[in-house]
């Protein structure tokens, strides 16, 4: 078992700098998420921790080894491939065998791990069946005990289950959870879906165009988001955002209805309210006119405009709701739940 | 549901397909159809008379132990293109493969070889390995071996085998590269992570994938030295130093035309029809079909 630590890393194609000085201490055990959008360069930060891609500066430790030249055999690390990348011309006995076959293991010790992930995984009657006869589901879990068998120091996974129905996403995503926990073994996950990231991470690596946003748990992001971005990405529906003026602790809208907040600030800031902590309050600030209803059964989203601009506001209820399209509806939020940016730095304001 | 279109019976389908039809019916079937009846006679030196006897040109071939002896020296010469020139450019499109910077150069570079004509190969080569002008005879005389390959029907073999084998690699390169690079790429980063250096990948993982491109190429390479590489052994050796390196094509040329035994010839030229023919049959029926892993 090891940690994972990325010191000042840097990747670069060409002049293009797609990745800019990355630091971060993997715990040993902890399962981290790198989530971003499209682009962001989080593939290729997880293939140089692999070794898939070069490393162009900094430095990449496994536990206390610097992997910078290391071969991704001689890394002691396992990974489970967007496509699955199982080899089509094998069964899923000799798939999973694959590794320990090269690593020398004795055929007794071979097949003994090869069960013992079959069973964990529940694909022990299809051992001797080739990968193009598996569902998508199977194939991502025949990727998976590929994986395991080889008992590595870390798992990386690059997106795996993009490539399933929204149903058994679900389903999986739980298995690799239990799974992690269970075998207690240092993970990286990459996925662009801020639900899943949320869901399996200890902590999440939120990564824009190459820079990190922030690092922490799910809930110190919800809770305090230390960017517009961190802000606008975890949390659906998304967070609104009300450009306001401030002069300490008051606010001024674009409609001129001024409100107070914990926070102090002075000019141009963006005002942040998720649409969950917006609740129907008479002597609240936030006039909306309703344009959209849409009813989930648990919620109630309302998209809307806020009274006097043109700035797209989302308040979720909770229920079913009796609101009509074109009411104009007052909300209010409570200040603890009021998040203030820089206009231009886009930066968190307070604490 | 799938929509079909029904066009009017007309004329004009017959019409568009007639240029191609013409062309086969004369360039291909007419001459074969020839050759068939062709076979079926015996024909004097000079031409005064002929005789039909049904199949005692074949008679007399099965019986001809010069012709059974150049049927196993086409199956080896065969043999011996196919695995060199296959072998060569699946070696060339493994590190082609490999290359990241200038791949289009050495591609472009590596293709070359296939558009030179099969009599000009062979001549390059006879000017190469001329025992008294040649660069190659010059450098085995240094280490003391003695090569003329005029005299020497081994030596004769071996130098239209390479010729032959080294114009087809271009051909077989080209096949490969394609082969190993529509393999995905995840594939082999994942048999990378489990532990396999590039020599183990390429046996255990792209050599297996790209069988089915294997197979195609195996057969188009046996057709190719059984029927293609005349040029080449015309320009080269005229099938000497004693038939030594006479195929099965080099002989319907050579009773025809110059033994003038037509007849024979035709009869000869029947059976490797023949063989064209099952061998088109067989890639066909598996090649069209995918070997399956």
């Amino acid at each position: 078992m090891a940690g994972i630590k990325l010191d000042t890393l840097t990747k670069s194609y060409g002049d293009t700098e797609v990745l800019h000085h990355i630091d971060a201490a993997i715990n040993d055990g902890e399962f981290v998420v790198i989530v971003g959008p499209s682009g962001c360069g989080k593939s290729t930060l997880l293939r140089m921790v692999a070794g898939l891609e070069s490393v162009t500066s900094g430095d990449v430790y496994i536990g206390d080894k610097r992997v910078n030249d290391l071969e991704p055999a001689d890394r002691d690390i396992a990974m489970v491939f967007q496509n699955y990348a199982l080899y089509p011309h094998m069964s899923v006995r000799q798939n999973m065998a694959y590794g320990l076959k090269i690593r020398k293991l004795p055929k007794d010790e071979i097949d003994r791990r090869v069960r013992e992930a079959a069973d964990i995984l529940e694909i022990g009657q299809y051992l001797d069946r080739k990968p193009r006869q598996l569902s998508g589901g199977q194939r991502q879990r025949v990727a998976m005990g590929r994986a395991i068998v080889r008992d590595p120091q870390v798992f990386l996974f690059d997106e795996p289950l993009s490539n399933l129905d929204a149903k058994l996403r679900v389903q999986m995503r739980l298995e690799i959870r239990k799974l992690q926990k269970r075998l207690g073994v240092t993970s990286i996950f990459v996925t662009h879906d801020q639900v899943e990231a949320m869901t399996l991470g200890d902590r999440l690596m939120v990564l824009n165009a190459g820079y990190v946003e922030q690092f922490g748990t799910p809930i110190e992001l919800y809770e305090r988001p230390a960017s517009v971005f961190v802000a606008g990405f975890i949390g659906s529906p998304a967070m609104n955002f009300i450009p306001c003026n401030a002069s300490g602790t008051s606010l001024t809208m674009p409609n001129g209805i001024g409100l107070d907040t914990r926070q102090t600030a002075t000019g141009k800031v963006l005002l942040g309210v998720r649409p969950e902590h917006l609740t129907p309050d008479a002597t609240g600030h936030f006039k909306m006119t309703i344009e959209m209803l849409e009813h989930l059964g648990g919620v109630t989203l309302l998209h809307g405009i806020l009274d006097g601009t043109d700035i797209q506001i989302v308040a979720s209820l909770e229920g079913i709701t009796q609101h009509q399209i074109g009411e104009v509806l007052t909300l209010s939020a409570p200040t603890e739940k009021l998040h203030l940016f820089d206009e231009a730095t886009e930066k968190r304001i307070g604490d | 549901m799938l929509k079909r279109v029904h066009f009017p019976a007309s004329y004009l389908p017959y019409l568009l397909v007639a240029p191609q039809v013409i062309i086969t019916v004369i360039f291909f079937i007419w001459p074969a159809s020839q050759a068939v009846y062709q076979s079926f006679l015996i024909e004097d030196a000079f031409g005064l008379s002929t005789e039909f006897v049904w199949f005692e040109n074949f008679e007399y071939l099965w019986g001809d132990s010069h012709y059974r002896s150049a049927f196993g020296r086409t199956l080896f010469f065969s043999a011996a293109v196919a695995f060199l020139s296959m072998s060569f450019a699946l070696i060339l499109a493994g590190f082609a493969d490999r290359i990241v910077r200038g791949a289009t150069a050495y591609r472009t570079l590596l293709i070359w070889p296939y558009a030179v004509a099969p009599v000009l190969a062979g001549a390059l080569f006879l000017f190469m390995f001329n025992p008294t002008i040649g660069i190659f005879p010059y450098v085995l005389d240094m280490i003391g071996y003695d090569w003329n390959h005029y005299l020497n029907g081994s030596q004769a073999m071996f130098l239209v085998i390479l010729a032959a084998a080294w114009k087809q690699v271009a051909y077989n390169f080209l096949f490969y590269l394609a082969a190993m690079q529509s393999i995905p790429k995840s594939i082999t980063e994942a048999a990378a992570i489990d532990g396999a250096g590039p020599i183990r990948r390429f046996a255990t993982i792209i050599f297996p994938l790209i069988s089915p491109t294997t197979f195609f190429l195996l057969v188009i390479n046996a057709t190719y030295a059984f029927f293609e590489t005349f040029g080449i052994i015309h320009a080269v050796t005229q099938g000497g130093p004693a038939n030594s390196t006479t195929t099965l094509v080099y002989k319907v040329f050579n009773d025809g035309f110059v033994g003038l035994d037509l007849g024979g010839s035709a009869a000869q030229s029947v059976i490797l029809m023949i063989l064209v023919i099952g061998m088109t049959v067989i890639q066909f029926r598996f090649i069209e079909k995918r070997v399956q892993y």
